[in-house]
């Protein structure tokens, strides 16, 4: 017996976080993902170090300038330094990814678990409203509301919150309906907890991984409604810098500024892309069976 | 068949309900009086009475949601405070336009998203599979106006090749419309390309593995009438269907396009209405998208139940 033993060789016994952060770290797009967002999460928080000039001020002297050593991605149609409001941009996309998907997550959460968990009419009158929402395409709907709320960065990240809200709803609910049947639930039940208790403590914990993947994949989708909203003149207003707003104003000077429209772009390809990158990544980790 | 459409025309109508309410309760978030704004920055007291007998603002507000209601049903969708004209007249006015740049952008969407789809199944694990996974990943993140605005940079700009802008009737000069929309359509269908990429390597991953492409392959047949005719024909039904759900996209990114190329459709009305504070129009928009949308959604499923049959039972 003891021969065998040690014949073996030795495994170690890994828990479930460290098993899915090892098949994260297999995942070499996922990691790239999350380096580039780290990089512009990095740019949007120490954008004062790292902005070479204001990104408000104007200068008469130096307009739709060429990249250059003192301007590396140019100067946009009142002087200003394109990589500043680039680097400060960041801010306004990376707090509309993270405020419209905290909404979206804090409203759609608890309403599709009491959708799931409490089933019968209150489920129907639910997931009633929540396909009336869905039949709104997210970013028409997200621009009535802007318009409806007014334009600005704030109703502009609520705006997004609440359309992306009906997502967060249908995938709690879906997930509940498949918990609540385990047996552990049933256990947590027969040995008298409260609905409140299970629903808290035994269901909302084991939905929660499907709920990372798709908030993560939301804040891809919320960076370009906000950079959309703002790039229509609904979101972040001016002089304030955004993605989408300087976008708006380059079109106007493609034919000799391209360099106003390549950078903010370049910025917003970069963040989604790195934001669903991470999104697969963690589908992959968290859900092997996925593929 | 007959069962599961009054089973789906069942719960359509309780959606259709709360798409109103919706819509209906968006007038609600305006600040104040509504008929003041919705008059505009002049202010008519004229317009402004009018807006208040028209709209029922002395009435409680379910009152007004039933006068509203009521009304939406015969096809009254309002009347645009800028313009003076008809919603639904302005809509239909706007729409071919759109229709337009959505049936070139899904003729582009499918050309492109179900060949990269086949080749990526076909071709599993190979650079071709990397290559159009690539495209689909590029297809969803690059943002729609940023990728026509780059369009309008390398083909009308440094090579002159294409309009940067404007819209010219088919009817009036079939090239002319055609170079107007070829762009922006490509800009609208890459999107789409890309979801149905995903799509098709899924379905067509699962079809080459059943029995009956085995059967085919063991009677000897050449692979390309395997894939194209024994393959293709089961795994594209799933794709289509859900094909058809992407019709939001399709709306939600003509709103964008049509505003980097200056067309005058559906989505630059939306975007015209919001600045010019035309909130009826705005309504009347959502309204029209989010019914359609919802009726398209029930011949998709339809259509999945028709030519589905083990759902057939």
């Amino acid at each position: 017996m003891a021969t065998i033993a040690a014949d073996l060789p030795l495994y170690r016994e890994y828990s479930p976080g460290q098993r899915v952060l090892r098949r994260f770290m297999r995942r070499r797009g996922a990691l790239v993902g999350l380096a580039v967002v780290v990089f512009f999460v990095s740019l949007a928080l120490f954008a004062p170090w790292f902005s070479p000039h204001d990104p408000l001020q104007a200068s008469w002297s130096a307009v739709r300038k060429a990249p250059s050593a003192l301007h590396v991605f140019g100067t946009d149609e009142i002087g200003r330094d394109v990589a500043s409001r680039v680097i400060w941009g960041a801010r306004a996309s990376l707090l509309a990814g993270l405020v419209s998907v905290s909404i979206a997550l804090s409203l759609g959460v608890p309403i599709g678990l009491l959708a799931g968990y409490a089933g019968g009419w209150t489920d129907g009158l639910i997931s009633r409203v929540t396909d009336a929402m869905l039949a709104c395409p997210f970013l028409i709907l997200a621009i009535a509301l802007a318009a409806f709320l007014g334009p600005s960065l704030t109703n502009a990240m609520i705006a997004i919150g609440i359309s992306a809200t009906p997502v967060f709803i249908r995938l709690t609910r879906a997930q509940v309906l498949s918990v609540k049947v385990e047996d552990y639930v049933e256990a947590a039940r027969a040995i008298g907890n409260s609905h409140l208790r299970i629903a808290l403590r035994h269901i909302l914990p084991n939905v929660v991984a499907p709920l990372i993947v798709q908030a993560t994949l939301a804040i891809a989708a919320a960076v370009i409604a906000e950079a959309s909203l703002s790039f229509l003149g609904l979101g972040q207003q001016p002089p304030a810098p955004s993605w989408g707003s300087m976008l708006n104003t380059a079109k106007n000077y493609i034919d000799n500024a391209p360099w106003m429209a390549i950078w903010p772009g370049l910025s917003i390809f970069l963040l989604v892309l790195s934001f669903n990158l991470l999104g697969d990544g963690l589908r992959d980790a968290l859900d092997p069976r996925h593929k | 068949m007959l069962n599961y459409l009054v089973q789906r025309l069942a719960t359509l109508v309780p959606t259709l309900f709360f798409v109103s309410i919706l819509i209906f309760g968006l007038q609600q978030l305006l600040p104040g009086d509504p008929a003041l704004i919705l008059a505009g920055e002049e202010r008519d007291p004229t317009v402004i009475a009018h807006l208040h007998q028209t709209m029922h603002l002395d009435q409680p507000l379910p009152v007004r949601y039933l006068y509203w209601a009521g009304g939406v049903l015969k096809g009254d969708l309002g009347e645009s405070v800028r313009i003076q004209k008809p919603v639904r007249e302005l809509i239909f006015e706007k729409l071919p336009v759109t229709l337009e740049l959505a049936a070139l952008a899904i003729v582009i969407a499918l050309s492109i998203g179900i060949t990269a789809g086949i080749v990526a199944a076909v071709a599993r694990d190979t650079v071709w599979d990397y290559a159009a996974n690539i495209f689909a990943l590029w297809g969803l993140s690059t943002p729609n106006f940023w990728l026509g605005i780059m369009l309008i940079l390398f083909f009308s700009v440094t090579l002159g090749w294409l309009p940067a802008s404007g819209y010219v009737s088919p009817f009036e000069d079939l090239k002319a419309n055609l170079a107007s929309m070829i762009m922006p359509a490509f800009v609208l269908g890459n999107a789409i390309a890309a979801v149905l990429m995903r799509h098709t390597r899924s379905a067509m991953l699962q079809v080459l593995n059943s029995d009956y492409v085995r059967t085919a392959r063991a009677k000897g047949l050449d692979e390309r009438v395997v894939v194209l005719k024994h393959a293709l024909r089961n795994a594209l039904i799933p794709v289509i269907t859900l094909g058809a759900l992407e019709f939001g996209t399709l709306l939600s990114g003509a709103v964008l396009t049509e505003q980097v190329f200056t067309i005058p459709g559906f989505g630059k009305l939306i975007v015209d209405a919001v600045f010019n504070r035309d909130y009826a129009v705005v309504q009347g928009v959502v309204l029209f998208t989010a019914t359609a949308y919802i009726l398209l959604n029930l011949l998709a499923d339809l259509a999945y139940f028709a030519v589905n049959p083990r759902l057939r039972g």
